[in-house]
């Protein structure tokens, strides 16, 4: 295989799985709480967190590359306390990930969790378990078939990512490069082979991952969760 | 004596259906009873019940269960449920799916105790089905693993939120008596919430009654809701279970508090308004009955 293409898928799936990863960890809590939370602002942070769903990527793109800058406080702090530059590097596009997929992974949680009969946690804590052990013991394993969908939606959007990655990431090879990109680029230099190879790849992983996603929910329809 | 006691005193206003409702309910209850907390829907009963366990907050409150105040918030007291030692059984039985049976059970345990397991799952019966999860039990079934898993704290409270409303008659009548042997199993207070006749009269060592988020009565299911004229003379609670007529009469046939079956005549206009299910009351008038030794 070709290093550069081959460089370019693991760029790809490294933000991917990086991505879903943080997310993952990030989603527990954050649809949690907002599955539960009586919060009053509680609407507008569904809001924030949805955004990417109807926004140009580019819009998105925009902003973050305008907080990375280091004539704005965020990037300036980034730079002159942590020595960081953000912008056109594989963090940057990784945060950015993060939040371009944010609504991927904590929609079907806040929905999984929604769904489930307020008595089940009741009935936890009246049984004297706190929290926490009511999430990972009663509430988590009853909404597996949701957590499998926003994890492989993750995923499956991560590998997708075209228009975030390219404002903020730029096209380096072996650093911001990833497939979706790269297919634009050899078209655009008249490379159909390669453009059709990375096309087939990102096709067949994302139709796998959606083909996962609903054998699982067939076999669980009792659980909406999206 | 003031530590055999259930002090309760909570204020709510509640917003329900019918308008809103100014919650006000003070008693005083005898612990180990199994207390019956009867009214119509809407009454604000299982309101209350919410409140005891510590899942609702009331606008005012104090409740002290034997030596400990469980809320006080005059003095910023208010235990969380997990602090308070009940067994609490939903109305959907909230039993949790991806366990079986006995690790429902075991969850609910303070430490695992295996031989206590096995203990509950013998008394009620569920031997065949612990190692099945709750989608694949009937509606009897889950309930008995509620109560089950309810106990298997070892609460100081039981409180039973409408736990046979989802049941149909017969399974309610066999289950009544497993609420009965829970009872008698634990001797903890239990406080079970209903608007059936039928559980007042067979359950109850006394009723509260509520309407409107007010106490109307709290005293025994006789002096309740049985005429006082006919005291002092052989009385017996149970439901009717059947209504054959006969030539000239009727047949009824009447399952008492005890599981005894008793076949008692009545005239057609006895039973007017009677159906299957309904509690009634057997008594005899004039000379009868007669006794003889056994």
């Amino acid at each position: 295989m070709d290093p550069a293409f081959a460089e370019t898928l693991w760029v790809t799936f490294k933000l991917a799985t990086l991505t879903t990863l943080i997310l993952l960890i990030i989603g527990l809590p954050f649809s949690y709480y907002l599955a539960y939370s009586e919060f009053r602002l509680k609407p507008l942070v569904e809001a924030m967190v949805s955004l990417p769903l109807v926004l140009p990527p580019s819009v998105i793109g925009y902003y973050v590359l305008v907080a990375y800058s280091p004539r704005y406080w965020f990037g300036d702090m980034l730079s002159r306390v942590f020595n960081v530059r953000l912008a056109f590097s594989f963090e940057g596009i990784l945060i950015a990930s993060v939040i371009f997929s944010l609504p991927f992974m904590i929609q079907p949680l806040q929905n999984g969790l929604r769904s489930l009969p307020d008595s089940l946690r009741e009935a936890s804590y009246t049984l004297g378990k706190s929290k926490t052990v009511s999430f990972f013991r009663v509430l988590l394993p009853n909404i597996k078939p949701s957590l499998i969908t926003a994890l492989a939606l993750t995923f499956a959007h991560s590998i997708g990512e075209f228009g975030v990655v390219l404002m903020v990431g730029g096209n380096m090879p072996g650093k911001t490069r990833v497939a979706s990109i790269a297919i634009y680029d050899e078209v655009q230099s008249l490379n159909f082979d390669t453009a059709n190879h990375y096309a087939l790849i990102l096709f067949l992983a994302s139709f796998i991952l959606l083909a996962l996603i609903f054998t699982l929910n067939k076999k669980h329809d009792t659980w909406k969760m999206m | 004596m003031e530590n055999d006691v259930i002090e309760i005193d909570v204020e709510k206003v509640l917003i329900s259906a019918g308008g809103i409702i100014n919650m006000h309910i003070k008693a005083t209850l005898g612990i180990g009873e199994l207390l019956v907390i009867f009214g119509n829907s809407g009454a604000g009963k299982t309101t209350l019940l919410r409140i005891i366990s510590g899942l609702t907050n009331p606008d005012r409150g104090y409740l002290k269960v034997g030596k400990s105040v469980w809320l006080d918030t005059g003095a910023g007291i208010n235990r969380t449920p997990q602090e308070r030692n009940i067994g609490f059984m939903f109305q959907d039985f909230a039993l949790f799916p991806n366990m079986t049976v006995s690790e429902n059970i075991v969850y609910a345990q303070k430490e695992k105790n295996i031989g206590h397991v096995h203990e509950l799952i013998e008394k009620f019966g569920l031997s065949e089905f612990a190692g099945r999860r709750p989608a694949k039990l009937s509606g009897g079934q889950k309930q008995r693993v509620a109560l089950a898993r309810a106990l298997a704290r070892k609460p100081e409270l039981l409180l039973l939120d409408e736990p046979l409303s989802a049941l149909d008659l017969k399974t309610r009548i066999l289950l009544q008596d497993e609420i009965m042997k829970a009872h008698t199993f634990t001797h903890a207070t239990t406080l079970l919430v209903t608007h059936d006749l039928t559980e007042v009269f067979r359950l109850a060592h006394k009723v509260l009654k509520i309407e409107n988020g007010q106490i109307v009565a709290l005293c025994t299911p006789d002096e309740l809701f049985l005429n006082n004229q006919i005291s002092g003379k052989v009385q017996i609670t149970g439901n009717v279970v059947k209504i054959e007529k006969q030539d000239t009469f009727y047949l009824l046939t009447v399952v008492t508090g005890m599981n005894q079956i008793i076949k008692v005549t009545a005239f057609p206009n006895d039973i007017e308004n009677l159906h299957e299910g309904d509690p009634v009351i057997v008594f005899s008038k004039a000379f009868n009955p007669i006794i003889m030794r056994l």
